[in-house]
C-alpha cells in the first residue's frame, strides 16, 4: 500500500515478493544512525552491501543493522574489473552472507564506473550456471539487456547515468526500449539525483529503482529517503494510471469558449 | 614457521597451521565472513581441515556499506 492506501502490485524478483519497489543501497552514509533512519524511512525491503577485506578494527556494524531492520541483503561485486574477480567475489558473498542473490557489477574503469559489457555477460552466465540469482548492473543498452536476460539473469538493472553522478536518466528512450523487451523485472540502477528522476524511471515502466548516493549523501538523508519512497510509489501509480497523450496545442479542460462569447473585447483579443 | 599472505599482509604461521587458525587470529567470533585460499572459496566447515602452505594467499572478506 502507498502513503494514500492505494493498492499497488508488489515487485517480484525470482519468485520472491519485495514489499517495496525502492531498493536503497547502504553506500555513502556518514554513520550507521543516519543509515538506519534512511533505511527505515525508505521502506526498502532489499539493500546492497559491498565485499571487502575483513578489518579487525571495523566490526560487523552494517550486518548487525540489517539484521535488526530485517532487510534482505543483496551483496554486490563492486570494484571488480573482470568476470573472474566478480565470480569469486559473488561466491565469497554467498559463503559470508548465506544468500545466492548478487548484484553483479563489473566495471571498466574508475572514472566512469561504466559496466564492462563482455566481462559482465561472461560473469552473469557463469553465476547463473552456479545457481545464483543474478541482478546485473548494466548499461542503458537494450541489446545487452536482452543478452543478460537470455543467459538467465533474474532482473536487468540499467543505469540512468554513471554511478554517483546524480545526472538522472540520460537516455529515457533506451530505458523504455529495455522495459518493452524485458520479461524479467527492470530496475533503474545508478544516476538518480532527486525524486523526479526516480518518478521518471517508474513512469518509463521500470519495475523498481535502486539508489544510494542520492539519499545517503543528501543534506538530509532521512527526508530524501521519504521523498524517494513517495516518488517511486507516485511514478508507479502514474504508469499504471496511463498518462494523457502529449499535444502540440492546448486543449481546454473547461467548457470551450468564453462565459460571454459575444463581448467585443473577447472577440478582438481572441485573435 | 611458514610465511603466508593474509589480506595482503605477511604472516608467520606454524607449519601445521590450518585455515581455521588464521581466522581465529583475526576474530574471536567468525560471523559474516568468507575465506578464499589461493583464489578459491573454502567453505566454513572445511577451514579446520585445510592446511596452509608456504606462500599461501588467504583472503578474508566481509560485508561493508556499499552500492
Amino acid at each position: 500500500m502507498t502513503a494514500l492506501d492505494v493498492p499497488t502490485d508488489p515487485l517480484v524478483i525470482a519468485g520472491r515478493t519485495l514489499a517495496s519497489r525502492l531498493i536503497l543501497g547502504t553506500g555513502g552514509a556518514s554513520n550507521l544512525d543516519v543509515l538506519r533512519a534512511a533505511l527505515r524511512t525508505s521502506g526498502t525491503a532489499l539493500t546492497t552491501v559491498a565485499m571487502r577485506r575483513f578489518d579487525p578494527a571495523a566490526g560487523a556494524g552494517v550486518l548487525d543493522l540489517l539484521r535488526e531492520l530485517a532487510i534482505q541483503i543483496l551483496p554486490n561485486t563492486a570494484g571488480c574489473r573482470t568476470a573472474a574477480e566478480a565470480v569469486l567475489t559473488a561466491r565469497l558473498a554467498r559463503e559470508a552472507l548465506e544468500t545466492d542473490w548478487v548484484k553483479l557489477e563489473v566495471v571498466a574503469d574508475d572514472h566512469t564506473l561504466l559496466p564492462e559489457p563482455f566481462e559482465l555477460l561472461d560473469a552473469a552466465e557463469q553465476l547463473v550456471d552456479d545457481g545464483f540469482t543474478v541482478l546485473p548492473y548494466t548499461n542503458d543498452d537494450p541489446v545487452l539487456a536482452r543478452r543478460l536476460e537470455a543467459v538467465g539473469c533474474a532482473a536487468v538493472m540499467p543505469l540512468g547515468s554513471p554511478i554517483g553522478s546524480g545526472l538522472g536518466i540520460r537516455n529515457p528512450h533506451n530505458i523504455a526500449l529495455i522495459v518493452e523487451d524485458a520479461a524479467v523485472p527492470v530496475i533503474l540502477d545508478a544516476g538518480i539525483g532527486t525524486a523526479s528522476d526516480a518518478a521518471l524511471a517508474m513512469e518509463l515502466g521500470c519495475d523498481g529503482v535502486l539508489l544510494a548516493t542520492a539519499v545517503t549523501r543528501a543534506d538530509d538523508p532521512e527526508r530524501m529517503a521519504a521523498a524517494m519512497r513517495l516518488a517511486v510509489e507516485g511514478g508507479r501509480l502514474a504508469r499504471g494510471a496511463g498518462r494523457v497523450p502529449r499535444r502540440w496545442r492546448a486543449q481546454a479542460s473547461s467548457p470551450a469558449g468564453a462565459p460571454w462569447p459575444d463581448a467585443p473585447e473577447h472577440v478582438t483579443r481572441h485573435r | 614457521m611458514i610465511e603466508v599472505h593474509v589480506n595482503g599482509q605477511q604472516w608467520l604461521m606454524p607449519p601445521e597451521a590450518c585455515l581455521a587458525d588464521v581466522v581465529t587470529k583475526l576474530m574471536s567470533e567468525p560471523r559474516g565472513i568468507a575465506v578464499a585460499l589461493d583464489g578459491s572459496v573454502i567453505t566454513r566447515t572445511d577451514w579446520v581441515r585445510t592446511a596452509l602452505h608456504p606462500g599461501a594467499r588467504v583472503e578474508v572478506l566481509t560485508a561493508v556499506q556499499g552500492g
